[in-house]
């Protein structure tokens, strides 16, 4: 392993798979054909569905397990294992391998992954048990999770761009799952398009490579960073964040995220929580080896995650619909994480951090509310909620847990993660810090509100309601997740996490601050008390109103329109789009092919007036032939006269 | 002379029309039985032609040549290479796929079951003849032929406005061909003052012309091929075309024919006018950029769902032509994988949604809704089809895309960025036409669509499969591509682009 240079990227430079890792393929080759089968395998095969669907995404993950303490066996320098499977496409001086890069990064999130994705295929066993498309369901999970593996296993940029729209298309057919509702296709519809606007950057950023380096692969591109230009390196940074802004949902294409809530909750669980959200991060921290190169983009990317995690938590201030609420802590979450991820390596390690952390507990309370939502008649609103710490035990416990974890309770796993990012932003600059310090704050307020809103105060239940605890195969996953939400602090014990990335991120480095560690920890938990004390007083000492009060001021009702996300798409995007295109139909039509068919009037119709001269009557041909003979005679005397 | 793999090949489909000719009219099903039968030793014969092709060797393959008219130097060659042998393998695959999906599609037309079947094989072979000829007049000739049995296709077993869009098609390729026409003989001209007339392709090569009469020459072929294509603003037959014939016969006129015009441009306008093509190329680029972003937009305020795969096909070929047009390896290649991507996508999305629309007896989007509910299989191959129309990575299409577009950036980042954007539109018509017609709640009159028929499945299967399957492997077709590519590249006579930061011979040493 080459120490990094200052201000240098740390290039890739993996080594063989052998022996116990020549598996690593079948990683990915399980999922993708549960998948497969599935969707191939007509009635029988779909009867058993939810069983093959997760037993293939489970024996992905005790492979990836295997793997990964195959991992940690060896030394730092062998840590970067890399499978070639075959040439995807050879083409002049232009090659593509479809080849598996397993190193401290992605065995992390492959572990996430698959582990968080088994849970979530169990709790959808019960969750979708009375789904008559359910085997269905499991079809499209475990194509999910396939193409989530290949993202982020991927070694060449190209082939992460295949793993990048299989999420995509995954995630439309989850998000449509209920396709019949019209809500539902529009979101799954508008979801695909968003991240397509994304996909513009990761294409042109794969173009880019091409054209500097003739290669999109890993070792490649970081082997040739440090001699490309300083444009070119920007350019990148620039194209990848937009990559990255379209599939974690980041300001300004964050408008999909919401809607995206249309699907079946495991699939907000799944996608929107602890993975598909996550491929931005995943895709910056990645591709460390070119921010190194441009610090233009990075504080880009830094800006992007400022705005985002205020952004999503106001949004998350205002929803009465339990998963919406989650929906914009969910925002607000990868945004503190694209903030570190665009410090650079003091902050890489952290972003990751905080990532796997908010992947524990954001899917424990995605299905936390879907196991409300069960015992409430798929009922969202929060209003119609209230006293359910008693009803549901078990789902209130783990969400507690979840609930303690993302404010940064001290001792649980989000206290540990984001305190690190949040030191990490003031060392960058005062106004960095300020924010994430708020967005604290506003986060205790929101997640407060969730937490009284749904489990204390009255019981303010519709009358043909009658909440019920959910089975264990739902509860065994949310206790193992509220766990780890509990306890996922402990990847920081010695610094683990940061030494562990190393290879991949290079060093740490050191940062100085205005105030001790210590003190800025005791800021950021005084900011949490505050966020809570408010949302106490608010919603925990006066009762619910059964609908949302209208005379608000013009914040709340901004943050209930999501910030008029959508409105200023519609402004300056739809309509204009629209008229465009109906002009261009008309032009088509009217101008375009009327131009040609009006050629061909002209012909027929000066055609026709020839054709009148044809009257078939012989005296005025006579006539005809005398008028030319005469014309002809006085010519030629003309001209001999002349 | 060794076996005559290519007359064969062309000729067998001929014999199968005109033995359909012969047979007794009434029998419709032997009729398509028999079509069937023909195009499927086409295809056996088609694979073993593509099996005794060396990948490796450069120039035309299995090649015949005999005198035809000797005092023009009209020879009747045949020979293929890379190129030449995708759209030749493009051609008698996609054939029995037409034929099984239009097994009633002749039933009901102006003219026998029997001369249906009949016109579709004559298709074929003339096809197969114009993607084989290296002489430049047997070319124009099977140029000019083909236009024969679609017309007819069109006019007599379409729908609607049948007679209008055929003569309207007519029209439009006669213009074309006249100007080619021109130019043909403008060959002659030019052959003849430089020793021996002769339109071998192989000898025109050699020619050496004076700038302006190479790029008049240039021209007329150029635009037939235009039109052909089709580009922008020589499309608007296409519609029509598309709207007015049977599905079969849009998928043997989209896949296969148009795909001469493309073809022709990188054999003929390159091949034999590098200088008039280097000079042209910046028109033709944007032109072809334009086409990319018009047809999508045009496509996505389409009503018909026949028309709106026509338009997105304006916006596919914008693509194809940029590719031919950039001079890249990655270009060239792409847009010849594009070509046969392209046919297969299109043949899927023209059929399923021709399935749809004779279920219903309507192509207005409007008079569908949550068709999934009731036709799921129906749903799925409509979305897969779909999916591969917008070129999502992992099926063909996205490689010969995502291709034309590095090739393109490396010659011009402001053409790759402005075609880029067709991946956005893309999305949009396609999500946009899937939504309303198979998702949302179902529409009344739609509730009685029968799920997808197994002959209907059968002719599917195959295509689907391509499509998949050369998502992940498309190296045996590039194979065959990248050299017949390079070296029309060389022809034309323009410098690769070379990276800023090539790779040191010690990164490449990496496992």
């Amino acid at each position: 392993m080459l120490p990094a240079e200052a201000g240098g990227g740390v290039p890739v430079l993996p080594v063989e798979a052998e022996g116990l890792f020549s598996l690593l393929w079948l990683i990915v080759a399980l999922p993708a054909l549960g998948a497969v089968l599935l969707l191939l395998g007509g009635r029988a095969v779909n009867r058993l569905g939810h069983l093959v669907g997760t037993a293939m995404s489970a024996g992905s993950f005790v492979v990836a397990l295997v793997l990964f303490i195959g991992l940690l066996g060896r030394g730092e320098e062998e840590r970067q294992v890399q499978q070639q499977l075959w040439t995807w496409l050879e083409v002049g001086d232009y090659t593509v391998d479809m080849g598996l890069l397993f190193d401290p990064l992605s065995a992390v999130f492959v572990l996430l992954i698959t582990g968080v994705g088994s849970l979530i295929h169990l709790y959808s066993i019960g969750y979708m048990v009375h789904d008559e498309r359910r085997g269905r369901f499991f079809a499209y999970l475990n194509l999910f999770v396939a193409a989530m593996l290949v993202l982020v296993l991927a070694d060449d940029y190209l082939a992460v761009f295949l793993g990048w729209e299989g999420v995509g298309l995954a995630s439309y057919l989850l998000i449509g799952f209920w396709a019949h509702k019209q809500s539902a296709a529009v979101a799954a519809k508008k979801a695909f398009i968003v991240n397509r606007v994304g996909d513009l950057g990761m294409s042109l950023a794969v173009m880019a490579m091409v054209a500097t380096f003739s290669t999109s692969s890993f070792v490649g591109v970081s082997a040739g960073m440090p001699e490309a230009s300083s444009g070119i390196a920007t350019a990148l940074g620039l194209l990848l964040l937009l990559a990255a802004c379209g599939k974690s949902a980041q300001v300004p294409l964050q408008s999909w995220l919401l809607d995206a809530m249309e699907g079946p909750t495991p699939v907000s669980a799944l996608i929107h929580a602890a993975t598909m959200v996550t491929a931005g991060v995943y895709l910056v921290v990645r591709s460390n080896f070119i921010y190194a190169e441009a610090p233009v983009a990075q504080v880009a990317v830094m800006v992007v995650g400022l705005v985002t995690l205020l952004f999503g938590a106001v949004i998350g201030c205002a929803k009465d619909d339990i998963k919406k609420a989650l929906a914009g802590s969910t925002m607000s979450q990868i945004g503190y994480m694209m903030l570190a991820a665009g410090i650079g390596p003091a902050g890489y390690a952290f972003a990751i951090f905080h990532l796997l952390t908010h992947g524990f507990f954001k899917a424990n309370m995605f299905l936390g509310a879907g196991s409300v939502m069960h015992a409430m008649d798929d009922d969202v609103d929060m209003r119609h909620y209230g006293a359910l710490s008693r009803a549901l035990p078990i789902t209130f416990v783990t969400f507690a847990a979840g609930y303690l974890a993302i404010i940064g309770f001290p001792g649980f796993a989000g206290f540990w993660s984001k305190d690190k990012i949040i030191e990490a932003a003031f060392a960058e600059g005062w106004i960095f810090g300020v924010g994430a310090l708020l967005g604290a704050g506003v986060t205790a307020f929101y997640m407060t509100r969730v937490m009284l809103m749904t489990f204390f105060g009255d019981k303010r239940w519709r009358p043909e309601v009658h909440p019920h605890e959910s089975p264990s195969v739902i509860t065994v996953p949310l206790m193992v997740l509220g766990a780890l939400s509990v306890v996922g602090g402990v990847l920081l014990l010695g610094g683990w996490i940061t030494h562990w990335l190393e290879p991949v991120t290079g060093p740490e480095g050191e940062h100085e601050l205005f105030v001790s560690a210590l003190v800025l920890t005791a800021m950021v938990t005084l900011t949490v008390a505050i966020g809570v004390a408010v949302a106490w007083v608010v919603f925990g000492r006066q009762s619910v109103p059964d609908s949302a009060p209208q005379r608000v001021s013009w914040l709340t009702r901004a943050a209930r329109n999501d910030l008029y996300g959508d409105a200023f798409n519609e402004a300056v995007f739809m309509r204009p789009g629209q008229q465009l295109v109906r002009g261009l139909v008309y032009v088509d039509d009217k101008i375009i092919d009327a131009s040609v068919g009006g050629l061909a009037a002209l012909v027929s119709g000066s055609s026709g007036q020839v054709r009148r001269s044809q009257t078939g009557f012989v005296r005025s041909y006579a006539l005809t032939m005398l008028g030319g003979a005469l014309v002809a005679v006085v010519a030629t005397l003309a001209v001999t006269l002349a | 002379m060794s076996f005559p793999y290519l007359s064969v090949l062309g000729g067998l489909p001929l014999v199968g029309a005109v033995l359909l000719a012969l047979l007794p009219r009434s029998r419709s099903a032997m009729a398509a039985t028999v079509a069937l039968g023909t195009s499927l030793i086409t295809l056996v014969l088609g694979v073993v032609v593509g099996l005794q092709f060396d990948a490796g060797a450069a120039g035309f393959q299995l090649s015949e040549q005999v005198d035809w008219i000797p005092s023009l130097g009209v020879h009747y060659a045949l020979g293929v290479d890379g190129i030449g042998l995708t759209l030749v393998l493009l051609t008698v695959v996609l054939t029995p796929v037409v034929i099984l999906a239009s097994w009633h599609d002749g039933d009901a037309g102006r003219w026998s079951t029997n001369s249906f079947f009949a016109w579709m094989l004559a298709l074929e072979g003339l096809a197969i003849g114009v993607f084989a000829a290296t002489d430049v007049f047997l070319f124009y000739v099977l140029f000019e032929a083909t236009l024969i049995p679609i017309y007819f296709l069109i006019g007599g077993f379409g729908g609607g406005q049948r007679s209008y869009a055929a003569v309207k098609f007519l029209l439009y390729s006669l213009f074309g061909g006249l100007l080619m026409l021109a130019s043909v003989v403008g060959l002659y001209v030019v052959s003849a003052e430089a020793g021996a007339p002769s339109y071998l392709l192989s000898d025109l090569m050699d020619v050496t012309m004076g700038e302006s009469t190479g790029r008049l020459l240039f021209a007329g072929f150029f635009i037939a091929f235009a039109v052909k294509a089709p580009m922008f603003p020589l499309h608007t037959w296409l519609p029509d075309a598309a709207q007015s014939a049977t599905p079969g016969t849009s998928v043997l006129l989209v896949s296969i024919l148009d795909k001469i015009g493309t073809f022709g441009m990188i054999r003929f306008c390159l091949g034999l006018f590098p200088e008039a093509s280097q000079w042209a190329s910046p028109v033709v680029i944007a032109l072809a950029t334009f086409s990319v972003l018009y047809g999508a937009l045009v496509a996505i305020g389409q009503t018909d769902m026949r028309r709106l795969v026509a338009y997105t096909s304006v916006s596919h070929f914008g693509f194809i032509v940029l590719g031919i047009f950039v001079f890249t390896s990655q270009g060239g290649s792409g847009s010849t994988l594009y070509m046969f991507n392209h046919g297969l996508s299109t043949a899927a999305l023209f059929l399923v949604t021709g399935m749809l629309i004779q279920r219903r007896g309507s192509a207005e989007i409007a008079d569908f809704g949550g068709v999934q509910k009731v036709a799921p299989v129906l749903a799925g191959v409509f979305l897969v089809a779909g999916l591969s129309s917008l070129s999502l990575p992992g099926l063909s299409p996205f490689v010969s895309e995502f291709l034309v577009l590095v090739g393109t950036f490396r010659t011009s980042v402001v053409a790759a960025a402005v075609a880029t954007l067709g991946i956005v539109l893309a999305a949009l018509y396609i999500l946009l036409m899937y939504q309303r017609t198979m998702n949302g709640p179902l529409h009344e009159s739609a509730a009685a669509i029968p799920d997808l028929r197994l002959r209907e499945r059968l002719a599917l299967a195959p295509v689907l499969g391509l499509i998949v399957i050369l998502g992940f492997f498309p190296q045996p077709l590039l194979e065959v591509i990248d050299p017949a590519v390079g070296a029309t590249l060389e022809q034309v006579g323009v410098e690769q682009p070379k990276p800023d930061v090539p790779l040191t011979a010690a990164d490449e040493e990496q496992p």
